[in-house]
């Protein structure tokens, strides 16, 4: 008895040595990310050691989760999407009823741990969608997108609620990418962004205030550059001055002198432009590309279709993050509260981003091997 | 089709197909969107570089001036009159502060802010840029200091910044001459130069400290800081030194001057000393006077209803624009001005009987002394005081003639001494009245003219001056106060040139030694109206007494009857000496003396001694 145990054991565990794991690639490329992410906290935190030993050990704590769920087989990972899926929405609920924040009604206290029900729809999101599509006939009819569409909605609404649009948006992203994968096809793809485009002087209406005066700062900075508008423009002036080499580490006066609001969290990309120029911009912008284009390949690769939109998912879904940050900075979009993934400072993004690409390396593992 | 569209049989094959055309048609797409992102850096930092490298240094690096010491202000002895001292002062820059009222009100618990200087301070804002420090509030305490700066952080935009704050370390006795700087206000902002008074809080209001702004002040320097988005300066990263204003030597004499106010023992009246050699002024006094130091930062409202509300009006510079009736002390100018004019000759005598007629008039003009002094020559009639003398000169001397004369000594007209304001007197003739009254000229004003009386008015510079005039033998010599500037402290110190004096008009000299000669008998002689304060000194003086009746500066009319000699009178004394060389002329006036030569003249020999008696100075 104990004897055969023993062998299954060991034989499953020769067979799960032989899969490697982690990708590589992948690996390398996130934890160059990272570590440039350190680089230019130590500097946009004004030189304080505790701030990027403190962000260290997030990102550890993230990597630790991302090897846990890595272990994890996709097949289970799709029976558990329905149960975590509900349970975010409980808790988004749960939020919206009793939750606390500063102003904004986004943490659920636990008394062990306080987090955010929304960081966890960032993976349950594209989980569920990715666990309904893969039953269906792809590409996914007019019903499916129906079905679809109330899972994303449902959970967006409330998370914009709270008021939390960066977030919205993200968690909005992850589910619409998995559909886009699953093969939708063009016309209604067209057909849905007319229809979104018709709704949006009516979504319009139900924005935050301090969220349409960041859409309309973003239309115009300039017309008040000290109040709403000054963030956008000494933000794009640290990011101008940097020029094409750079001002050099710990050289950018804008963070330094504290023109720069945030510069440690949502702004730290114009601090990073600021001291490493265009190059400096470029070859993050590239690793970014190449991290977006791994997660495109493991998908690609991936054994069921479950895994296959999760994964596409969850590596476009990083897109979203680079361009609306960066979009942000440079004032080609407004003012939405998305951090650079994996360099602004924060443990709730690294933590929650780290697990996304956990289950990246799960679905890797798990990959179509030529036996099959 | 129902049962097609519900077929459980899903095509692996196809469907990973459709993924693969999909992941790269969305790869595609990102690529596409980054690359723009790419693109808008690139047009950020290649494109707008330096435009947006400009606009980083202008953030970081602010532009300040650092204001210029002003210069000092000494005596003709380097004795100081004017310096500066360090202190603190609270700042603000408004646009920094987020709710201007509620920072002040909690502002004031750390430092304690009257209810003036809050109000100052918001009628300055109106009219200033928001960026611009304001000063909230000066000679902060040790106390205070070390106070705010432990609140400090509670207060951005506010800060403690050292400065230089003027002090007049003789207090009341150079109130009025020196007088005082004081906070620019709404009205000097508009004719002054912003640029040399960037940083700069204070501003010569009156005196010496406002003739002489322009040299006091000096030029600003600049500091280019680096300061963060609070606008704290971080760092000073390069700096352009202010040049201090000059150091200002006056030509008043310290001791002459502590002496001249003393003699008044606090009795109102004013005296001024000047050299004939040169016409400096070598002292100028006018009593009651006022501390300038409590205008400097600003005086408080009960200070300032005391001084305005006193009886004696200390704020009134009297030796400057006082107005006093010249009364007898005119006599030895008219003496003068007979001579040189030919109306008399040094031997031709009057006869005094107490009453003088003009032929078909019945007024009578009266001698001081009841029933005359009898037949007097020039000498005598000055030595006496006659009045008759100079009733008959000035008839015989015509208004004309008279008011033309008395011009050259300055009389009717600003003496034109380095001070602001100057008054400029009265000398009575046809034009002036006409032009005041539009009414035609009577005799009979000739005749009072003649004893420095009816509309005849001088200030007590003014007659100091035609002193110094007579004691020069009629050379004219610009009144002045300033007689050398120092460019900085190692620096030489430069004597004024002045415009050399007019040529003299007393053409005579034996005309001025009758004239003198009459003086001199005034202190000395037998007969003299101040024969008393000659006595005993080794030197010889040359004066002239003189009372006049009051009348009140604001022209309302004042009951006399009931008062004693004391209150209806003024005393004058003027005199130069030594007689044969004068090297000092003055003039004093005491706005409550029974006679000049009783009250006046004293004073003026305690004066004169000290600058020409052996032990005292010489200059």
């Amino acid at each position: 008895m104990i004897d055969s145990l023993l062998q299954a054991a060991a034989a499953t565990a020769r067979r799960q040595l032989r899969r490697p794991r982690l990708d590589h690639a992948l690996l390398w490329a996130l934890l160059l990310v990272a570590a440039i992410g350190l680089t230019t906290l130590y500097s946009a935190g004004d030189q304080d050691l505790g701030l990027v030993l403190n962000q260290g050990a997030r990102l550890l704590l993230g990597g630790i989760l991302m090897i846990v769920i890595s272990r994890i087989p996709p097949a289970t990972l799709r029976n558990w999407s329905p149960w975590f899926y509900c349970i975010s929405v409980l808790l988004l609920v749960a939020v919206a009823l009793m939750g606390e924040g500063r102003g904004a009604h986004r943490w659920l206290d636990l008394r062990v741990v306080r987090f955010q029900p929304s960081e966890m729809l960032k993976l349950s999101m594209p989980m569920m969608v990715a666990w309904y599509l893969h039953a269906r006939q792809l590409p996914p009819s007019w019903l499916d997108l129906l079905a679809v569409g109330a899972l994303i909605a449902v959970p967006a609404a409330l998370i914009a609620k709270q008021p939390d649009l960066g977030t919205a948006l993200l968690v909005a992203a992850s589910g619409v990418f998995a559909l886009f994968l699953s093969g939708l096809s063009w016309w209604r793809i067209g057909s849905l962004v007319g229809l979104a485009g018709a709704i949006a002087p009516v979504a319009w209406h139900y924005l935050h205030e301090y969220q349409k005066n960041r859409v309309r700062m973003f239309l115009n900075p300039e017309a008040d550059p000290l109040g709403n508008g000054w963030h956008i423009i000494q933000s794009e002036i640290a990011v101008g001055a940097g020029g094409i080499f750079g001002k050099g580490w710990h050289h950018g006066s804008q963070s330094r002198l504290e023109f720069l609001p945030e510069h440690t969290t949502d702004f730290i990309f114009a601090v990073f432009s600021e001291e490493f120029g265009l190059i400096g911009v470029c070859i993050l912008l590239l690793l970014y590309i190449f991290i977006i284009g791994r997660s495109l390949w493991v998908a690609a690769n991936a054994k069921d279709t479950y895994s296959r939109l999760l994964a596409g998912a969850i590596g476009m879904s990083f897109f979203v993050y680079v361009m609306v940050n960066g979009g942000m900075i440079t004032g080609l979009l407004p003012v939405v509260g998305v951090p650079l993934p994996l360099v602004s400072y924060g443990g709730t993004s690294a933590v929650s981003l780290l697990s996304g690409f956990g289950v990246l390396m799960s679905i890797h593992a798990h990959r179509k091997l030529l036996r099959d | 089709m129902k049962a097609s569209r519900r077929a459980p049989i899903k095509d692996g094959l196809r469907e990973s197909a459709l993924f693969q055309r999909r992941a790269i048609a969305g790869f595609a797409i990102i690529v596409a969107l980054l690359a723009t992102l790419a693109v808008r850096f690139v047009y950020l930092q290649v494109v707008r570089h330096d435009e947006f490298s400009t606009r980083a240094d202008q953030n970081r690096i602010k532009l300040r001036p650092i204001p210029p010491a002003r210069g000092l202000i000494y005596d003709r002895n380097g004795v100081l009159l004017a310096d500066n001292t360090a202190a603190f002062r609270l700042e603000v820059i408004p646009e920094q502060v987020k709710d201007l009222d509620a920072t002040l009100e909690a502002l004031g618990s750390v430092v304690p802010l009257s209810a003036e200087e809050v109000k100052r301070f918001k009628e300055q804002r109106r009219n200033r840029r928001g960026f611009q420090s304001l000063p909230l509030r000066f000679r902060l305490s040790e106390d205070e200091v070390a106070r705010f700066a432990v609140n400090r952080w509670r207060f951005p935009g506010v800060d403690v910044v050292p400065y230089l704050t003027r002090n007049y370390p003789r207090g009341a006795e150079f109130g009025h001459l020196v007088g005082y700087v004081a906070r620019i206000d709404e009205n000097d902002l508009d004719h002054m130069d912003m640029g040399r008074y960037a940083g700069t809080t204070h501003i010569g209001r009156t005196g010496i400290e406002r003739y002489y702004e322009e040299l006091l002040h000096g030029e600003p320097g600049y500091e280019r800081v680096e300061t963060n988005a609070d606008g704290r300066a971080l760092r000073i990263l390069d700096r352009v030194p202010p040049k201090p204003g000059q150091n200002l030597y006056l030509s008043i004499d310290i001791g002459l001057q502590e002496v001249t106010e003393a003699a008044f023992e606090g009795r109102a009246g004013a005296a001024v000393a000047i050299d004939p050699r040169n016409g400096e002024v070598l002292a100028m006094v006018s009593v009651p006077s006022y501390d300038p130091n409590l205008f400097v930062n600003g005086i408080s409202f009960s200070d300032y209803r005391a001084l305005t509300g006193s009886s004696e009006h200390p704020l009134l510079h009297r030796a400057l624009v006082g107005t006093y009736k010249p009364g007898s002390t005119i006599k030895p100018f008219m003496g003068i001005a007979g001579l040189e004019l030919g109306v008399r000759r040094a031997t031709d005598t009057v006869l005094s009987t107490g009453e003088f007629h003009i032929p078909g008039q019945d007024r009578a003009y009266r001698d001081w002394r009841r029933g005359g002094h009898g037949r007097v020559d020039l000498i005598e009639s000055l030595a006496q005081s006659v009045n008759t003398y100079f009733y008959s000169l000035a008839m015989d001397m015509g208004i004309d003639r008279l008011a033309g004369y008395m011009g050259q000594f300055g009389f009717g007209s600003p003496t034109g001494i380095d001070l602001n304001g100057e008054g400029s007197g009265v000398l009575p003739s046809r034009e002036w009245k006409r032009g005041m009254f539009n009414k035609p000229w009577f005799p009979g004003e000739t005749v009072i003219a003649g004893i420095g009386q009816g509309f005849w008015v001088v200030t007590p510079l003014q007659l100091a001056n035609a002193v110094s005039i007579l004691a020069a033998h009629g050379q004219r010599y610009p009144v002045h106060l300033l007689r050398a500037t120092q460019l900085g402290f190692n620096a030489p110190v430069e004597p004024v040139t002045l415009s050399p004096p007019q040529l003299s008009f007393i053409h005579n000299d034996a005309n001025w030694e009758a004239v003198r000669d009459g003086m001199i008998a005034v202190v000395n002689g037998p007969t003299g109206t101040a024969n008393k304060v000659g006595a005993g000194a080794t030197y010889v003086i040359a004066g002239k007494t003189g009372t006049a009746q009051r009348f009140s500066r604001t022209g309302d009319e004042v009951d006399t009857h009931g008062l004693d000699d004391a209150q209806r009178h003024q005393a004058l004394f003027v005199a130069f000496a030594p007689a044969q060389e004068p090297r000092i002329a003055m003039a004093l006036v005491m706005e409550f003396g029974a006679s000049g030569s009783h009250d006046a003249a004293p004073l003026a020999r305690k004066i004169l001694d000290h600058w020409l008696a052996p032990e005292g100075q010489t200059p």
